[in-house]
């Protein structure tokens, strides 16, 4: 007998998955009703030809790439400071964490009116005292703002595993190390990091099957713009399917974005099982 | 070379002071040896000479050099960790060569160095492999293999033996003196096993919170312990330590005598008492004799044959010659 739960999961998965995979060939948009008729790989076709596709595809990897390299490069130097004892410790890490706790469209907002904003943000401020031109950062570096507000929001993850795995150093190889002549930078790359391998590639995992599917930050800011410098896979599937209306082609893209997440995956699973191997 | 002098050596944490003031000299190839009970500072004594804490107040000096605030890495001493302390992502000849690699001495001649190291502590087979592939025994002579390799002016063991087996622990205590021998380096090794004190030291400081009670060779301080504590520590089975009157007939306030020195018969002796629990090893049995009118039993060492068993009445007499004495103060009277 087929148990509850696994039946619960398949309706839960399978439903939305075969629905997807049959719109994607059907011609289904909604702004010309009518019959839906089968079309084989016509909205495939189209959608991987569409001008945007190639752009969405490199602003995916750009966004994704880019806040991985802020975060687990940020989240080592945050750890290693967080690490140190100090007073006020525990507030100093609870608020490290907080940004966490945010919503994605909040803080989207806030970034974009309160530090982005040419006129009105801090940074508007911090570049008129000094004389300078502010920067728009949404229609002058578009894709870097976005990878700056979602790294703002990862950070603390990254900072977060990062730290437990530091603290988890056993001190008695540090100070073997220090005996042995290591100086602080060689107990950081030969003691620290190695340790640290296992953790970083969790975090790298995890925040990459999270960001590629990043769509609120844009949404509240950029709106994917200017033109599709910040539109990625999910963005563009939203546009097709929500703002044009074209429900085969909207599927289409989504088949492919989950083709793409498990290439990605597959790749991530052998570079872990690898490394967790050890 | 390798003569360590502590002077005036101080060691507070915040307010608690763990080490009062204390002096010691360490002479050039001697095998040292800080005994005492847990807490009682030996480890961070330890760790004071290494460097890998910071002296409150006095100096330490290393060959006749000041060292109290040079890194430990500058100090020439190599340390074994209760723990081994290897780095698990590196395969044992990372491992060794590491301090070298630090040092930056040239590959031929740390590749040679690792080949000596492996063919003295038998890892030769093992070279490539992880610690983690290690088993505990072999682990710890990795650990000493990178001390080796350093060639340090000395030695410091950090309770090296405390996680293996008995066993193991015999067999290392035997390698370790052999390798004490052989390279004649300084050895400064910290235990609470008074048995690894006793079997590999040329001199012993038995430590008592922070305090150094005495020191000096095991035979010396098996036959002329300087105070109760020395008395009580140094031996296995304890010495026995009785105060109150029986002690004021030898002019002291405690007298202590071991159980070895106690001679046992069944018809007459300066003492009778019952037997309590007896320890039968084979070769020697020891028995808890409650003896009238004292507290507390007494330990008796005898012959491992002979026939007495438990509520049998015996009687016991201390050899004088090995009889201790100790005045009010716990200090030894002569």
């Amino acid at each position: 007998m087929i148990s509850p739960a696994v039946v619960l999961l398949l309706g839960w998965m399978l439903v939305p998955l075969s629905l997807t995979i049959y719109f994607s060939f059907l011609r289904y948009n909604l702004i010309t009703p009518g019959a839906n008729p089968f079309v084989g790989w016509e909205n495939y076709y189209w959608f991987l030809t569409d001008p945007s596709f190639k752009a969405a595809m490199a602003n995916t990897f750009m966004l994704v790439g880019g806040v991985l390299l802020i975060t687990v490069a940020g989240g080592i130097l945050f750890a290693l400071l967080l690490d140190q004892p100090m007073w006020g410790q525990g507030i100093v890490r609870i608020m490290a964490i907080a940004p966490f706790f945010v919503m994605p469209t909040v803080s989207g907002l806030v970034w974009k009116n309160m530090f982005m904003n040419p006129v009105n943000g801090i940074f508007g401020h911090i570049a008129y005292g000094l004389g300078v031109q502010p920067i728009d950062f949404f229609s002058q570096i578009p894709l870097l703002s976005i990878i700056l507000i979602v790294s703002w929001q990862w950070l603390p993850f990254a900072t977060l595993i990062l730290l437990t795995a530091l603290q988890s150093l056993d001190q008695e190889q540090l100070e073997a190390a220090e005996m042995d002549g290591a100086g602080s930078m060689s107990r950081f790359i030969y003691i620290m990091l190695p340790h640290l391998a296992r953790a970083i590639t969790v975090v790298i995992l995890i925040q990459t099957i999270f960001l590629l599917s990043i769509f609120a930050e844009i949404l509240v800011t950029t709106n994917g713009g200017p033109g599709v410098s910040t539109t990625n896979l999910t963005y563009l599937i939203y546009v097709s399917s929500l703002l044009q209306f074209d429900v085969g082609i909207g599927s289409a893209g989504g088949v492919i974005a989950i083709i793409l997440a498990n290439i990605v995956a597959f790749f991530l699973m052998r570079m872990i099982g690898k490394n967790l191997d050890a | 070379m390798g003569h360590i002098r502590l002077t005036g050596v101080k060691k507070c944490f915040g307010d608690v002071m763990v080490i009062p003031p204390l002096d010691l000299e360490i002479e050039d190839g001697e095998f040292v040896v800080f005994v005492g009970p847990s807490g009682c500072g030996k480890s961070t004594l330890l760790r004071l000479i290494a460097g890998l804490e910071d002296v409150t107040e006095g100096v330490v000096e290393i060959d006749g050099i000041e060292a109290t605030s040079l890194p430990p890495a500058k100090r020439r001493l190599a340390m074994v960790f209760q723990s081994y302390a290897l780095y698990p992502h590196m395969s044992v000849r990372k491992n060794i060569a590491f301090p070298m690699k630090m040092a930056r001495i040239p590959q031929d001649e740390q590749e040679r160095r690792i080949t000596d190291a492996a063919r003295v502590l038998n890892l030769t087979d093992y070279l490539d492999r992880r610690p983690g592939q290690l088993s505990g025994g072999q682990r710890q002579r990795v650990a000493i293999g990178r001390a080796i390799v350093r060639e340090p002016s000395a030695f410091l063991f950090d309770e090296p033996l405390s996680n293996l087996d008995a066993a193991l622990r015999v067999g290392m205590r035997l390698e370790i003196s052999e390798l004490h021998k052989r390279l004649a380096t300084t050895m400064v090794y910290v235990t609470h096993d008074q048995v690894e004190a006793m079997t590999m030291a040329d001199q012993i400081v038995v430590l008592h919170a922070g305090r150094i009670e005495q020191v000096g060779s095991p035979l010396e301080l098996y036959r002329e312990p300087s105070n109760l504590f020395v008395a009580g520590f140094i031996g296995s089975p304890k010495m026995n330590l009785i105060a109150g009157p029986v002690a004021a007939k030898y002019n002291a306030h405690t007298i202590g005598i071991r159980p070895e020195h106690i001679d046992v018969s069944a018809n007459s002796g300066l003492w009778s008492g019952t037997i309590g629990v007896s320890e039968h090893l084979g070769s020697d049995t020891f028995f808890r004799v409650n003896i009238h009118g004292l507290d507390e039993p007494l330990t008796v060492r005898t012959d491992g044959e002979i026939g007495l068993r438990y509520g049998d009445t015996i009687h016991l007499t201390p050899n004088p010659d090995h009889l201790h004495r100790f005045d009010a103060q716990a200090a030894r009277l002569a």
